[in-house]
This record gives C-alpha cells, structure tokens and sequence, in this order.
C-alpha cells in the first residue's frame, strides 16, 4: 500500500497510535539511557524492574478500590497506585544497583553486563512464580470509551499516556538541566573521578540516576498494563525495544531516547500499514532498525561519532 | 632517502586540528626524538603514522611507499610497531603469551601457508613447528629484557617498570625496522630511567630505527640523535639536542614567552 | 532410571557442544553473543528441512546444516567489527529475536509454530539409530562432543587462540602487534556458529521433531551459564559447566519431584549463577588454566632450556 492512497484520517490514526507506543518506548528508554550515560553499560534488568513496578501498582490498585464502581475515589486510588509503584520501583532498582552492580564497578566490561542478565532473568521468574503466568488486565480508572474525531478514533487512556509521558519527560528535562541534583548527574556521567573530586557524592548520584530510571519505568508499566496486559514476561520486549530506542536517538542522550522512542513507535505502526509487513514480524522491524542503526551510525542520531582514546 | 617520512600530515578533530601539516623524517638505525607541550599533537601524530588513527590529509612513506591507508595491522606487518602511553598489555595472559602474541604474523612457516585450514586441523607437526619458532624467538625477547623469570606470570601482576619493558619486548617481537615509544620513561623512578635509556640504545644497536615520545628531558637530549619539537600541531623545530635546546621558539614553547 | 540417565548425557552432549562454540566466541574472542539459541535453531531447522522435503541423509544433512549456519554466523558477525561489548550483546539477542520470528512465520519452510515431524535418524553403515536406542545415540554424541572439543583445542592451543585472547584483552593493542583482528572475531562466530549448527542438527535427529519455541533466549542464557560456570576460556570447564547445568536443570525430574518445584525456579537458578558468579569467582568453578608450553612442545625444546 502506498502512503498516499491513505484516507488521511487512517494516516491520523496511524499517528496517534504510533505516538502513544512511542511515548510508552521513550519513558522506558530514558531509564536505560540515564544508566548507560553514567555507569556506560547497559542494564538488563530494567524491563523486569518495569514489570514488577506495574504489578505493584496492580495489587496496590485492587487493594484500595474496586475499579467497576467508577467515580473519583478510583481516580484517587489510581493515582496513589502509580506513586507506590514509582516508589517501590525506584528503590528496587537502587537496591539491584546495589547488590549486583556496584561490586562489578571497577571489573571488565563483560561482568556487570551478565551480571545483570542474570538479575533480569530471576525477576522474570520470581514474578512467573508469585504472581503467575496468565495476563491479567489492568481495568480503566476513567470511563474509556472511544471518541470519535473526524474518523479519528481516540480513546481517553491514549490521551492520558500522551499526557503523562509529556509530562514527565519535560520534568526530567528540566530537572537535568537545571535542577543543582541534574547538573550533578551530568557531571558524573562525563568524568566520574572528576566529579568526586568536585565533592559530588557519586555513588548518591548512580543511586539516584537508578531511582528516576526505574520510578520512569513503573509508569510506562503501568501505562503499558492499561493499553495492552499484565505478564510477567512484559518487561523483556518492551525494554529491548525501548533500548533500540535509546541507540537510535544515541545513547546516554536523554532528547535522544526520547526522540528515539517516538520514532520507533511510528515506523512500527507504520511499517506494518504501509509497507505491508504481516503482523507477525512486526518485532522484526525494530530489530532491524537496531542493527542498521549500529553499522550505519552507531553513535545514534543525536550523538557525534566518538573514537576510543588510545 | 629517509627510511619513513610524512608529507603534511594533518588530522582535524572537529575543528580542532591535532595535527598540522607536519612533515618528519626518520632516518635508517638513528634515535629521533619527539618532544613538545602536553596536548602538543604528538600521540596523534603518533596515531595517524602507526595506523591507529587515520588523517584527515597528508601522506605517510615507510621505505618508499605509502602506507597512509592502511589498517594498523597491515602497517605492523610491514615493519612498523609501537608502545602505548598509558599501557596495553593483555593483561590476563602471561608474560611469555604477550610476546608471543608479537610473534603472531612471522610464524607462517613455509609449509603451512597452503591449504592452511587442513593443515590446521590435522597437521599437528606443522603445527608444532610453527609453535616451536614462536616459543624460540618468543625466549629470545624475553632474555633481552631479563623478564625470562616473570614469563609465567600473568602480565597484570608485574611491577610497573617491568610492565614497560614487556611492552616493548612485545613490540619488538614483531621484528619491526621502526620502534614507536610512547612516553617509555612515564612514571619510572630515575634509576629506572637510566635503564631504559641502556636498554633503547641496545635496540638501537641490533639495527632498529627508534622514536620515541618523551618527556624526561636527561633521557631525550642524551640519547637521541635528532629532536623534532611540536607545539599546537605544528612542527615548530628540529635538529641535533643541542640546536634544539638552544631554539628561542622552543624555549617559548615550553616557558612561556617573555615580554620584554 | 537408566533411560533417563542415557537421556541427560544425550542433552549433555547437545549443549556441551554448542557451549564449546560459545567459549570460542564469549570465552577467548571476548564477544558477548546471545543468540547461540538462535544458531541451534538454525541447525536443527535445516538438517529438519533437508531430511524431510529434500530427503538427504543425515550426515550430509549435518555438515550442510554446519555450514550453513556458520554463514549465519559470518553474517552477524559482521557488525562486530563496529560493536563494542554491550552494543554487540544487544544486537545478537536481536539477530536471535528475528530468527524466531522468521522461523515462525515462514510457514512454506518450516511449518510455522507446529514445527516439522518425522526427522529421520542417522544411519551408519546400514545401522539405523532410533530414538529408543539410547546407548547408541549416547555413544554418537559423545564420540562428536570429542571430536569438537579436539577441534576447539586445536584453535586455542596455537597463535590463532592467542590472537583471539588478545583481541579479548585490548583489540587495539592487537591489531598493532599484526593481528586482522577484524578476521579473527568474524571466524570466531563463524566457528561458534558452526558447531551449534552441528549441535542443532543432532538435536532435531534425536528428537525427530523440531518446534520453534524451543530456541528462545532462555536457552542461549543456559548455554551461556555453562560457559560462565565452568570457566570463560576453558574448554574443559565448558563441557564440566554443560554436565552440571544439564543436571541440576533435570534433577526435579530425576528424583520425581517436578511437580513440587515448578520450571520457573530454574531459571532463578541461571540467574542467581550469573549474577554470583559474576560477584564472587569471574574467572568460573575451573577458571583459565596457564598453558606450560615448555611441557607442550618439550622435546623440541630440551636444547633451550639449559
């Protein structure tokens, strides 16, 4: 199918679907882009740290409301959900810092990567074993009928993925750029030693960089948990593509894996309405990507191309 | 003829030029030295001859041909090695490896160049023979420097000075006509130094043309032959020590410019 | 009982040689790969569809299916010529990802999530191996577990291992001592890739069937531990690393107990030995052993030694 045979309100629709994935990949990749930035390697585990934070949320949801009565207490209850699963995220993800990071700091490279593999693979299964290995379904806090904009269909829970993702990444931006906390971070991620002789506390600052990663990745589980399921196994392809997206936008950028997130939402609806690729394969294309990326420009989009000091 | 030379050898990094227009030349069994301020260009300089680094423009000769694109591999084979500043050893293998790892491209032995993976896979003799060579001439090296003790010891584990030398001694296995030095002298105490500057004028001695990068001025003024000095990427002098030490531009270089 | 014993050795045998190509590449070159799955199910997916729809034997089915997928492996291993460590670990778990969909979806080939039946077995001058026969098969696996691991020994005990190791400790400082190291790391896939090929091939011959969902990442992950296990750049540990993973995955089914410990806990197992393994002994249960080279080739070298 061509692009341009396209009603223009299906091409609307394409757009706004592929946005909303694309908001889901970009709160993911911040996380794996932040860690890569500061401690240049790439955290495996991060996708089950995003899966357990949606379970968190899960449980803390059904524990304070029943969702099918509606109203504005289940909007509150919502909410508070999604702070507790930010919280418990976040610390999960500094105590895995922690434990199976921190003591590999100064080892080979190869190390802390299968290090944290191995984290990544008991979360998966830890979770398989508490919570089980059906999906369930995260019901909607908000009345979720579709609305219907000019053949455009739009639902409520797209709009508020859009709105949340918005938000905290602007916050994040800001936060990095401007906040005494961010200009901190930034330094630790361009010389570690430097920045510990500036008095900056860097393992505070990995811990922290940890923290926000993961509290980002709680929301886009739950984000997730609402416009798709509840699994144990969801964090593996969600965070892999999210790292796809981090490449593409250029790792340890945080526009970048913004960017890039966004990106690989469109081409994946995209690809498979327009150049026609069976659903099945629909995970190809990000694979794809990643490995054209990385011979073509491996430095990603937004970076420059860096050569190893010799 | 000079046995290398570059002719306005230039590498850009961005906008800022690391390297510019530099011409060199080395001269057959003599010791040239290459000195100049930190951030002067010299490693790259170093970098863009030996391979490792490509330039932006300019071209490098090694016995009059021009090696400029090739791979830092191809360079090694053609008779050119080199030491690291801050350095490259293989750190978890041990001594004797780490020179026989210099050995690795002289050790085609005749018989084994054809149906080379048959042979490999079924001529152990060959095989052996091929070994054997390594482990002789691996032995030499090793001997040269008085690291025959150390040989099984993993190459992390020996003590920072010894480290230089394996660097070298690995180097020198490849059997090259030029040595590239990097700082060899960085963090040597004096006697140390004095070493060193015995052990560069024995390479010198067995026929091979040495540069080096230093900045332990004892050591380069006594034993090097010709200085080339860089300042911001340029060639700013060159000749004897003693012309050199003498050169108002150098001694601006190096102590600032004096207002009169 | 003892079918069952026969059974773990024939797996034992499967992935010792897969994991003995995985060394080569994780192990020695230093690469990260996690698709050693993926070139199983390359492996067995072609010998499957050569015995079946192009009815070849099972022998030449087993070298074409080694070739071809150690063309597979040249072919990832091209981008690691640009790829560093965890960039490169990403980018073969992705290779892996899109070898399973492919599998899946190409239906006209293989079958798509039903998989191909009714692989025939090997036959050895007019003997037939069935799958009832175990010793047999036992005997066959292990007699190629042999041959592989002299094969592996053969590259790492001469300057091709060396070079390997040395791209493993700093590709720079190799590439100036002379070494192509850009040839090296591809034959190192390459040949990894070759003998999972292999592996695969007795794997979809023993089990006279393949599927798709058995070549996942949990699977490289396990070959992965074997290696880690026993020792990065020990082939001996490797195979040790194969026994010990294979049996501590099968032991809830050895002593009839599966059904209180479910298959999740295994996994944990994988990790909890990745992660302590990492932390406490990198250098694995066995770790590297210092070749002696005056005792390998000690009597051409009895003159220098005086």
């Amino acid at each position: 199918m061509n692009l341009f045979n396209i009603p223009h309100n299906e091409l609307l629709q394409h757009l706004l679907n592929g946005l909303t994935l694309g908001a889901i990949y970009s709160l993911i990749a911040l996380g794996y882009t932040m860690v890569y930035g500061i401690l240049k390697f790439i955290n495996f585990a991060h996708g089950e740290i995003l899966m357990l934070g949606a379970y968190a949320g899960y449980y803390v949801y059904y524990l304070i409301c029943d969702p099918s009565q509606g109203g504005s207490f289940v909007i509150f209850a919502f909410i508070i959900s999604l702070l507790t699963a930010m919280v418990i995220s976040a610390s999960l993800g500094v105590f895995i810092e922690r434990v199976a990071y921190r003591p590999l700091r100064k080892a080979p490279r190869l190390a802390p990567l299968l290090s944290a593999i191995g984290v990544s693979i008991i979360l998966m299964n830890l979770a398989a074993l508490f919570f089980g290995t059906k999906s369930r379904k995260f019901d909607y806090p908000i009345d979720n009928t579709t609305i219907q904009l000019d053949g455009t269909s739009i639902t409520p829970n797209q709009i508020m993925i859009l709105a949340v993702g918005l938000i905290m990444m602007t916050a994040l931006k800001l936060f990095i750029d401007k906040s005494r906390l961010g200009k901190a971070m930034r330094a630790t991620s361009q010389n570690q030693s430097v920045a510990a002789l500036m008095g900056i506390n860097v393992n505070f600052i990995i811990s922290l960089t940890f923290a926000i990663g993961s509290a980002l990745a709680a929301v886009a589980g739950i984000m997730m948990s609402l416009e798709f399921k509840l699994y144990p196994t969801m964090g593996q392809m969600a965070g892999l593509k999210a790292f796809i997206a981090a490449v593409v936008g250029g790792i340890g950028n945080i526009s970048g894996a913004m960017l890039g997130g966004i990106l690989l939402g469109l081409l994946e609806t995209f690809g498979v309405v327009i150049l026609g690729i069976p659903q099945g394969l629909k995970d190809t294309i990000a694979f794809s990507v990643l490995i054209i990326i990385l011979l073509v420009k491996p430095s990603g989009l937004l970076i420059k191309n860096i050569r190893e000091k010799v | 003829m000079p046995l290398l030379y570059t002719q306005s050898l230039r590498r850009e990094f961005g906008g800022v030029v690391a390297v510019s227009d530099v011409d060199i030349e080395i001269f057959k069994n003599s010791i040239t030295g290459l000195i100049g301020p930190n951030g002067a260009g010299k490693t790259t300089l170093f970098n863009t001859i030996t391979g490792l680094d490509y330039p932006t423009s300019g071209f490098v000769f090694f016995k009059g041909e021009d090696i400029t694109p090739l791979p830092a591999y191809k360079i090694t084979r053609s008779g050119i090695a080199r030491t690291f500043q801050n350095i490259r050893l293989f750190k978890e293998m041990t001594v004797f490896e780490n020179v026989m790892i210099g050995r690795h491209f002289r050790a085609n032995h005749p018989h084994i160049v054809k149906n080379r993976l048959i042979n490999f896979i079924l001529g152990r003799i060959f095989v052996k023979q091929e070994e054997y060579d390594i482990y002789e001439s691996s032995i030499k090296w090793l001997d040269f420097f008085g690291l025959l003790d150390f040989r099984d010891e993993y190459a992390k584990n020996l003590p920072y000075g010894k480290q230089r030398e394996l660097e070298i001694a690995r180097a020198l296995a490849t059997e090259p006509e030029v040595l590239f030095l990097d700082e060899p002298a960085a963090g040597m105490n004096p006697q140390e130094t004095d070493e060193l500057m015995v052990t560069i004028k024995r390479i010198r001695d067995l026929g091979i043309t040495v540069v080096l990068i230093e900045h332990d001025m004892k050591l380069v003024m006594n034993i090097c032959d010709k200085i080339i000095v860089l300042n911001y990427g340029r060639k700013i002098a060159e000749g004897t020590p003693a012309q050199v030490q003498n050169n108002k531009e150098v001694i601006e270089a190096y102590l600032g410019k004096t207002d009169e | 009982m003892l079918n069952f014993i026969l059974l773990i050795f024939i797996y034992i045998g499967i992935y010792a040689i897969s994991a003995l190509g995985l060394n080569l590449i994780v192990g020695y070159t230093g690469l990260l790969s996690l698709c050693q799955a993926a070139f199983l199910g390359i492996g067995a997916y072609s010998a499957a569809v050569l015995m079946t729809a192009f009815h070849f034997g099972f022998w030449e089915a087993m070298l074409i299916s080694g070739i071809i997928t150690a063309l597979c492996g040249m072919l990832i291993g091209i981008p690691t010529l640009r790829l560093k460590g965890d960039y490169l670990a990403i980018a073969t778990l992705g290779f892996g990802e899109i070898v399973r969909n492919i599998i899946v979806n190409w239906d006209s080939v293989t079958k798509g999530p039903m998989g191909i039946n009714g692989i025939p077995g090997p036959n050895l001058f007019g003997f037939m191996f069935s799958s009832m026969d175990k010793i047999s098969w036992v005997i066959l696996i292990w007699v190629i577990v042999g041959i592989s691991y002299y094969f592996v020994r053969r590259i790492v005990r001469s300057r091709v291992g060396r070079a390997l190791e040395a791209i493993r400790e700093d590709e720079i400082a190799a590439s100036a001592m002379g070494i192509n190291t850009a040839k090296y790391k591809i034959g190192a896939f390459t040949t990894g890739a070759f003998l999972a090929g292999i592996a695969g091939s007795l794997f979809a011959s023993y089990n006279q069937s393949v599927a798709p969902l058995t070549f996942d990442f949990m699977m490289s992950i396990m070959i992965l531990c074997m290696v880690v296990l026993g020792g990065l750049g020990n082939n001996y540990a490797t195979v040790a690393g194969a026994i010990i993973i294979v049996i501590t995955s099968e032991i809830p089914r050895l002593f009839g107990i599966s059904h209180i410990i479910p298959p999740q806990l295994n996994q944990v197992i994988f990790g909890l030995i990745l992660v302590l393994m990492m932390i406490y002994r990198p250098q694995g249960i066995i770790g590297r052993v210092k070749l002696n080279y005056a005792k390998i080739l000690k009597k051409e070298i009895l003159h220098l030694e005086k």
